[in-house]
This record gives structure tokens, C-alpha cells and sequence, in this order.
């Protein structure tokens, strides 16, 4: 089982549930987290103070997948997330040592 | 009757045939007869004219009365109202305005401040406030005349409203005194013990407001301009009495309270500002009473003043917003509601004095000279007065106060009986009398501060401890958090 970690541009949050939906993925969980990469922040200006902004709004969705499906899902994430422009996000994948279903116990790809 | 009459009266005079004495004899029963009924009629008419003169002055004397109870209730409902929208001003007006600009871990704390003055300075002006204020004393404060409110009740006074009970003249001037002492609190917010505020408050209310009130407003008063001044001077509202007087304290305070932790370097941007916005709205509401109440009746000088505050709001909201557009770039929304805020002290002293025109004059200035000592000067000397108390009430309420000497015209307000008002009447030297007026606000604000700080200093000590003020207010005052979105 894999952990798939994506960050992506909020306004693309709609693009990325429809794709993910379409092919008969609907567990995830989304947070919403500020953060940058290389994509500039942007300036505000409250009664002559200016505030350099460095934390831009973004979208994290994670979820828990089997390892046949990887490949994919990250390519559905991918081509639905992605604008072409700096500040589209990036997709982390990680090992996941167990996942159980706690209404009933299901243990393993089982439980997913 | 003249042709029976003469005729029958020649019959009378004797002759010797008896039908002539017949005919005399029935002219005399006839006489008999009719005199003493021509003698009730006009008896009768008589007395009627007679009642109906007492009528008509008993129903003249009836209208008067009902006239006068008419004006009586016109006036009283307009005072009562604008007592309210006052009282608003400070809750909710002020402390959305003020809280939406603080972080959010000092949101209630904030609050706080404006909420607990509707308390702590009511029970004040009770018992010994409203009585040092306004009973005749001394020209500088009142006396104990009214301690306990005792002889404030239905009957008017004559010297401040003599068409409206002397307890709505009372309880409409305790929202003044209430929102004073609130305006105070942006300098300092964000690190002030909450115990200290309540003794500052307390403190400064019996030695700033409660003299600076008297002088201008109270009868014999230093400068009073209407009831007998020896420096006259105009403040149709409070200019200098709330806002140089709160506003010069507030600079006093952020100066020995001393910057927030972080500051300028760690960002502290509002944390809400759609709470100031609404805020903004309900203090250029609230104004209404606070500049038209100020008529003290519901009459046409109300109206004027309503206008003039209006428009002069309006002014400057745009003044302020077009200058930060050139200036900086972009016209936000936080310099608009500021703007607006500006001209509404602004035209404070001067809303009863002048008229519509120069009104959005006043209002331009003051969005112009506030901006630039918010956005310029501050930054220059470096102090934080975190919600620029000083900036807008100081520097405001003293444009305006200065413009009132200008602008003041009989045309709006005869209150000199045909003689000159400002410079613009023709009266240069009314400028100096309001110069007076503010440099004894800025005086007593400075010291009277300073002492009042030090007494708490001493008592309770001031500011919040490091870690309460990084914890925030709210939590560390009052252990509350304003949002709790999980809950």
C-alpha cells in the first residue's frame, strides 16, 4: 500500500475530485495548508505597514492506495492538478506499514 | 318701536280725556312688561360673551400646553434615540472596529476593552461623574450637586435642554463619557493587564474627562462657548473633549506601555477585517446621534448637523482613499474605512457650526493629514499605537477643532446674537479660542496620562507579562479563545 500526498492549487480541488471520482476513487482526506515553493508571495499593505506574504494558500489531499493502482491514480492526480504554471504543487508517495478499517477490523489492501 | 314709542309717550304727557289716560296707562304696562325682559336678555348675552372669552382663554392656554408637549416629545424621542445610537458606537461600533484589526489571539480581549466600559463608566457617571461634569462649580470641574443623580430627574434643566428632562441630558452624555475612555484602548491593545485597564479607566475618567467635560460643556466652564466661558470655544460634540483628549492620551500610553513584542518586524497583520468594515458602518450610523444629539432637540440645527456630518464623512473617506491610491498603489479598504472614521472626528467640533459645503472641506483635510501621519509619521518616529488612536482622533480631533474657528458661520448657529462665529463671519480670533481649547486638551491628556500610569504602575503594574502577551489576551486575561472552529 502506498501513501500518495499531493499539494495542489485549491481552485484545481473541484478538476482533481471529478478525475480521481471517473475512475472509482473516493477516499481521501484534504486539508487546506499554506506553504511555497519557489512561487513567489505577494505584498499587503495595512495603513502604510507592508507585509511581505511568503505563506500562499494551497490544498492537501492524501490518500492511501494499492500498489497496482499507484501508477494510475498519480497520473489522474497529475493531469488533473496540473496548469502549467509555477505553484501547481508536487505529489509525495510513501510506504504505508498497515491501514485498518475500524467500523470492522478489515485489515491490509482490505481495508482500503 | 319709535313709530309706537314717541307717539305713545306724547299720550302721557296729562290732558283731560280718559282715553288718553287709558292709552298712557297701557304704554306704561307695557313698559313694565318689556324693560325687565330687555334688562334679563342683556343680562343674559352679557354673561354668555363673558363665558365665551373664558373659553376661548382656556382653550388658547390648552393648545400652548399641547404645543409645548409636542416639542417636549419630538425632542425627547430624537435625544433618547441619539443616546442610543451613541451607546452603539462604542458596542458594537468600536469594538468590531478596533478587534477586527488585532490578531486573533487578542480578539475578545479587544472586545473586552469597549464592552466593559459600558459597565465600569455607567456606575461612574452615576454616582459621582455626571454630577462632576455638569453641576455648576468651578471653571475647571463640577461640583457634588448631582452625586448620586439626586435632583436629575423629568423636570428640565434649562442650561442643557430646556424642552427635554434634565435625566435624558443626563444618561445621553454618559454615552460620551463611555466611549472616551474606549477610543483609548487601540493604543495599548494587545499588551495591557486587564486590571490595570480597569484602574486607568476609572482614574482617567475622574481626572481627564470628567474636568476637560466641564470646561467645555459644563455651565461656568473655562471654555465654554454658550454658558459662559472665559476662552469660548467651539466643540459642538466632543472634538476636543473626546477625541484630542483620548487621542493625545492614547499616545501617551503607547509611548510608556512601551512596543509589542515583534513589532514592526513579526508580522501583525488584522486578523478579521470584515469585522472592522462592519464596524466602521455602525460608528458613521452611531455618529449621527453622537454630532446631531448634540442639538440637543429635534429641531432644524439637528439637521444641519446631521448633514454636515454625512457629508464630511463621505469626504473624507474618499480623501483618504484617492491619496493611498497615489501613494501606494492601491486603494484599500482598510484606508477607506479609516478615512471615514477621520472625517467623523473631524467634523465633530464642527457639525452644529458650519455648513454643508465647508463640511466636505473639513472632511478632505482631515483624510489628507491622517493618512499621512498614519502611513508617514508613525512609521518615521516609530512609536505603536497599534490602532493609531493618536493619528486619527489625536491629529483629527485637533484639524477639526482648529477648522471649527474657520468655518464657524450665525448663518448655522446664532449662539452670539447676530455677532461673528468664525473667520469666515468675519471673526479671525475665534481660531485662537479653539487653539485653547485643544492645547488645554493636549495639556490635561499628557499629564493627567502620565500621572494616571504611573499610580497604576505602581498598583498593578501595566503591561502583560511576556509570555501572556505571546499567548495572547484572551486566553491569558480572560481564558477564552474567540474562534473555535473545531467546537
Amino acid at each position: 500500500m502506498k501513501r500518495i500526498e499531493a499539494i495542489i492549487q485549491p481552485h484545481k480541488l473541484e478538476d482533481v475530485k471529478e478525475a480521481l471520482k471517473a475512475i472509482g476513487v473516493d477516499g481521501m482526506t484534504i486539508t487546506e495548508v499554506r506553504g511555497h515553493g519557489r512561487q513567489k508571495g505577494h505584498k499587503e499593505v495595512y495603513r502604510g505597514m507592508e507585509y511581505q506574504v511568503d505563506l500562499l494558500p494551497k490544498v492537501k489531499i492524501e490518500m492511501v492506495v494499492p500498489d497496482a493502482r499507484l501508477e494510475e491514480i498519480t497520473s489522474t492526480l497529475v493531469s488533473s492538478a496540473r496548469t502549467g504554471k509555477i505553484g501547481d504543487g508536487k505529489i509525495f508517495v510513501y510506504d504505508v506499514a498497515e491501514a485498518i478499517r475500524i467500523r470492522n477490523d478489515d485489515r491490509g489492501e482490505a481495508a482500503l | 318701536m319709535e313709530n309706537t314709542f314717541f307717539p305713545l309717550l306724547r299720550l302721557c304727557v296729562p290732558r283731560k280725556s280718559m282715553r288718553r289716560e287709558n292709552a298712557c296707562a297701557s304704554f306704561l304696562s307695557f313698559l313694565s312688561l318689556w324693560i325687565p325682559r330687555i334688562l334679563i336678555s342683556l343680562a343674559a348675552l352679557g354673561s354668555a360673551f363673558a363665558q365665551t372669552a373664558n373659553d376661548v382663554e382656556k382653550r388658547l392656554a390648552e393648545l400652548d400646553k399641547a404645543a409645548k408637549s409636542a416639542q417636549m416629545a419630538g425632542d425627547n424621542a430624537w435625544m433618547l434615540t441619539s443616546a442610543a445610537l451613541v451607546l452603539m458606537m462604542t458596542g458594537p461600533g468600536l469594538a468590531l472596529f478596533y478587534s477586527g484589526l488585532v490578531r486573533r489571539k487578542n480578539v475578545l480581549g479587544t472586545m473586552m476593552h469597549s464592552f466593559i466600559l459600558m459597565g465600569l463608566v455607567t456606575i461612574i457617571w452615576a454616582v459621582i461623574g455626571y454630577s462632576l461634569a455638569f453641576a455648576e462649580g468651578t471653571p475647571f470641574l463640577g461640583s457634588l450637586r448631582y452625586v448620586f443623580l439626586k435632583g436629575v430627574g423629568a423636570d428640565p434643566n434649562p442650561d442643557y435642554g430646556a424642552t427635554i428632562p434634565h435625566q435624558t441630558y443626563m444618561v445621553y452624555q454618559l454615552m460620551f463619557a463611555i466611549i472616551t475612555p474606549a477610543l483609548i484602548s487601540g493604543a495599548f491593545a494587545e499588551r495591557m493587564k486587564f486590571s490595570a485597564m480597569l484602574l486607568f479607566m476609572t482614574l482617567w475618567t475622574l481626572i481627564v474627562y470628567f474636568p476637560m467635560a466641564h470646561m467645555v460643556w459644563g455651565k461656568g466652564g473655562f471654555l465654554n462657548g454658550a454658558l459662559g466661558g472665559v476662552f469660548p470655544a467651539w466643540d459642538f460634540a466632543g472634538g476636543t473633549v473626546v477625541h484630542v483628549t483620548s487621542g493625545v492620551s492614547a499616545l501617551i500610553c503607547a509611548l510608556y506601555l512601551g512596543k509589542r513584542l515583534g513589532y514592526p518586524s513579526e508580522s501583525m497583520r488584522p486578523h478579521n477585517l470584515v469585522l472592522s468594515v462592519i464596524g466602521a458602518c455602525l460608528l458613521w450610523v452611531g455618529w449621527f446621534g453622537f454630532n446631531a444629539g448634540s442639538a440637543v432637540n429635534a429641531g432644524p440645527l439637528a439637521t444641519s448637523a446631521f448633514v454636515a456630518t454625512h457629508f464630511a464623512t463621505a469626504a473624507a473617506a474618499l480623501s483618504w482613499m484617492f491619496t493611498e491610491w497615489t501613494m501606494a498603489g492601491k486603494p484599500s479598504v482598510l484606508g477607506a474605512i479609516s478615512g471615514a472614521v477621520a472625517g467623523l472626528v473631524a467634523i465633530t467640533p464642527a457639525s452644529g457650526f458650519v455648513k454643508p459645503m465647508p463640511a466636505i472641506l473639513i472632511g478632505i483635510i482631515a483624510g489628507v493629514i491622517c493618512y499621512f501621519m498614519v502611513s508617514k509619521v508613525k512609521q518615521k518616529f516609530g512609536y505603536d499605537d497599534s490602532l493609531d488612536v493618536f493619528g486619527v482622533h489625536g491629529v483629527g480631533g485637533t484639524t477639526g477643532a482648529i477648522l471649527t474657528g474657520i468655518f464657524a458661520t450665525k448663518e448655522i448657529n446664532d449662539l452670539r446674537m447676530g455677532k461673528p462665529m468664525g473667520l469666515v463671519d468675519g471673526d479671525p480670533g475665534q481660531v485662537l479660542n479653539q487653539a485653547v481649547a485643544v492645547l488645554v486638551a493636549w495639556g490635561l491628556g499628557i499629564v493627567g496620562t502620565f500621572i494616571i500610569l504611573k499610580i497604576c504602575d505602581a498598583l498593578v503594574g501595566v503591561r502583560a507579562k511576556a509570555e501572556h502577551e505571546t499567548e495572547g489576551l484572551d486566553l491569558s486575561m480572560h481564558g477564552e479563545e474567540g474562534y473555535n472552529f473545531e467546537a
